[in-house]
């Protein structure tokens, strides 16, 4: 700028000025927070989803000399809260696609490959390449696998044909349950909507699916020409009390139909049908378009190595951890976290928000020979959207208490434009600079 | 949200615009408003004249703020659901008019440092 200043007062003053908001700036960097802890642990972490990631990005910032391995076979990381969105069609394919090794620090030695057997007694871990990498602290952030082989007539080779979508199966499943879905939308007909009896990653994806689906038809002026049902195993339609109520008169409003107690068993693609478990025997459904979300269960490796729960989920094999550090209840030096981990609430990336920080201080405590009370108290959240343009931010904890992190301003049962606008514009954002160990 | 600290908000940012994007949009941000106070320091004065064409610019300011975030979340007047939603779109409104106010009076004060009609 070139214009002349009034006086030299003037210029005095504007630098002054200047120089007072640059100060301001560098007061607000942010600082090196914890002191480093001085190890040669050998840790290995099992899985780089985004429990595994979060965690090694955490654990280099406060260790110093640790041998970290990170062990994961896929080369793509998935944002699977997008998946919903590619599955209506807001975002396209690649929204969630990422690569693993572009979040993982410096420092950590990634293994591209998965555990093939994990020996809790001897401390290994096999790798399919028959590699064995022996560890000193074990974390176990597999995440689950969906075992779609459940569901006789079932193959992820039908999704996108035939009124099959199937969107927790990857992103490009989900973009291929929208090219199924849009054409429910245009021609309507009868939608089946299902969930596993199995635990599940958020459990509110399924509600989701239907909320948007049911929205895009009205939009679409084709919602009197469809009918839709959401056939669950649980008796109610969200874990937590107070929500399911309020989606139970959410379903009332928007016309969609229930059939709780019911398990989806098979399909049969050509003829459109679908039978379903009750108590009193099967039930058939027709369908012009069918949502399959199959059981969920911890990987093999995991459920061989006996590190599962023995009396609990023993048909999904969740490690059995202290629900409150994480830490394996019978082999100390483990964790698990994330998905895999044998807890009552939270297969969502907002519990892994809450676990990570939990297990980085138990296990940073640990090999300082220190003790910490980090706790996780269950904290999950569920951006339940319920049209184009609104979701109820639900948050809630062991207890099925609602945890509303903004109490009195965003109310949590209330479908709002604001809980959008998080989940829109602000969710993978925070989730990314989660992954890289900021938030 | 857990430990929401203002170093927690700058890598949210950043990832939400790309790391180049957001800090031009704040040094941009930053320049305008340190313009826009060198101009009314050297001008010892607000200038009226330039105060109007300002406050006329702001309803497009507020409108167009509107539109922006409705257009890039898919959504419309019609998803407002409480009033959150209502102090929100006000705030983005008042955000828009404020901010295209002070560009507009600060792009006058520096393409015309002297209004002949003034003083």
């Amino acid at each position: 700028m070139s214009h002349d200043l009034p006086n030299d007062t003037g210029r005095r003053r504007f630098l002054g000025l200047a120089a007072g908001a640059g100060a301001l700036a560098a007061a607000g960097l942010p600082g090196q927070s914890n002191a480093q802890v001085a190890t040669k642990a050998k840790i290995v972490i099992l899985g780089a989803g985004a429990a595994g990631t979060t965690l090694a990005n955490r654990l280099v910032q406060r260790l110093d000399g640790a041998q970290i391995t990170v062990v994961d076979g896929s080369k793509q990381h998935w944002y699977q809260p997008g998946f919903s969105l590619i599955a209506a069609g807001l975002k396209p394919q690649d929204y969630s696609v990422s690569r693993t090794d572009e979040w993982l620090p410096a420092g950590v030695t990634l293994k591209p490959e998965n555990a093939a057997a994990i020996d809790p007694e001897a401390r290994t871990v096999d790798l399919q390449s028959g590699e064995t990498l022996s560890y000193d602290y074990l974390v176990v952030a597999t995440g689950l696998v969906l075992d779609h082989d459940a569901i006789d007539g079932f193959s992820l080779d039908m999704v996108g044909e035939n009124g099959i979508g199937a969107l927790y199966a990857g992103p490009d499943y989900a973009a291929r349950t929208w090219k199924a879905a849009s054409k429910f939308i245009d021609e309507g007909g009868d939608g089946l909507f299902t969930r596993p009896a199995t635990e599940m990653k958020c459990a509110g994806a399924p509600l989701k699916h239907t909320f948007l689906l049911d929205d895009l038809a009205r939009k679409a002026g084709t919602r009197d020409k469809s009918h839709f049902t959401y056939a669950a195993p649980q008796q109610s339609l969200f874990g937590v009390p107070i929500v399911a109520e309020k989606v139970r008169m959410l379903f009332d409003q928007r016309k969609i139909g229930t059939g709780m107690q019911e398990t989806l068993k098979s399909i049969e693609p050509g003829a459109k049908r679908a039978v379903f478990d009750t108590a009193d025997g099967t039930v058939e459904r027709a369908y012009d378009y069918i949502h399959v979300i199959p059981p969920q269960r911890a990987p093999e490796a995991v459920r061989q190595s006996g590190l599962s729960w023995a009396d609990k989920w023993v048909d999904q094999g969740w490690v059995e951890v202290d629900k409150h550090s994480l830490r394996h209840r019978r082999y100390p030096e483990v964790f698990a976290v994330g998905d895999v981990a044998g807890v009552p609430k939270g297969k969502t990336a907002a519990s892994v928000k809450w676990q990570v920080p939990v297990v980085e201080e138990h296990l940073v405590a640990q090999i300082a020979g220190d003790t910490t009370d980090a706790s996780y108290n269950g904290y999950t959240s569920c951006p339940m959207i319920t049209q184009v343009g609104r979701a109820m931010l639900i948050e809630f904890d062991y207890n099925n208490d609602l945890v509303p992190s903004f109490p009195g301003i965003i109310a949590p049962l209330q479908e709002l434009w604001i809980s959008w606008l998080m989940k829109e514009v602000a969710l993978k954002p925070t989730y990314n600079a989660m992954l890289r160990g900021k938030a | 949200m857990k430990d929401l600290t203002f170093e927690t908000l700058i890598a949210v940012f950043e990832e939400m615009f790309g790391r180049g994007l957001f800090w031009t949009m704040v040094v941009a941000a930053v320049v305008i408003t340190l313009a826009y106070i060198y101009v009314l320091i050297r001008d010892r004065a607000v200038s009226w004249r330039k105060f109007l064409w300002a406050q006329l610019s702001m309803p497009l300011g507020a409108i167009a703020a509107v539109l922006f975030v409705q257009k890039v979340t898919r959504s419309g007047f019609a998803d407002i659901g409480g009033p959150i939603d209502v102090i929100v779109l006000l705030g983005v409104a008042v955000a828009g008019a404020v901010g295209l106010a002070v560009l507009v009076y600060t792009a006058e004060s520096l393409i015309w440092p002297k209004s002949e009609t003034e003083d």
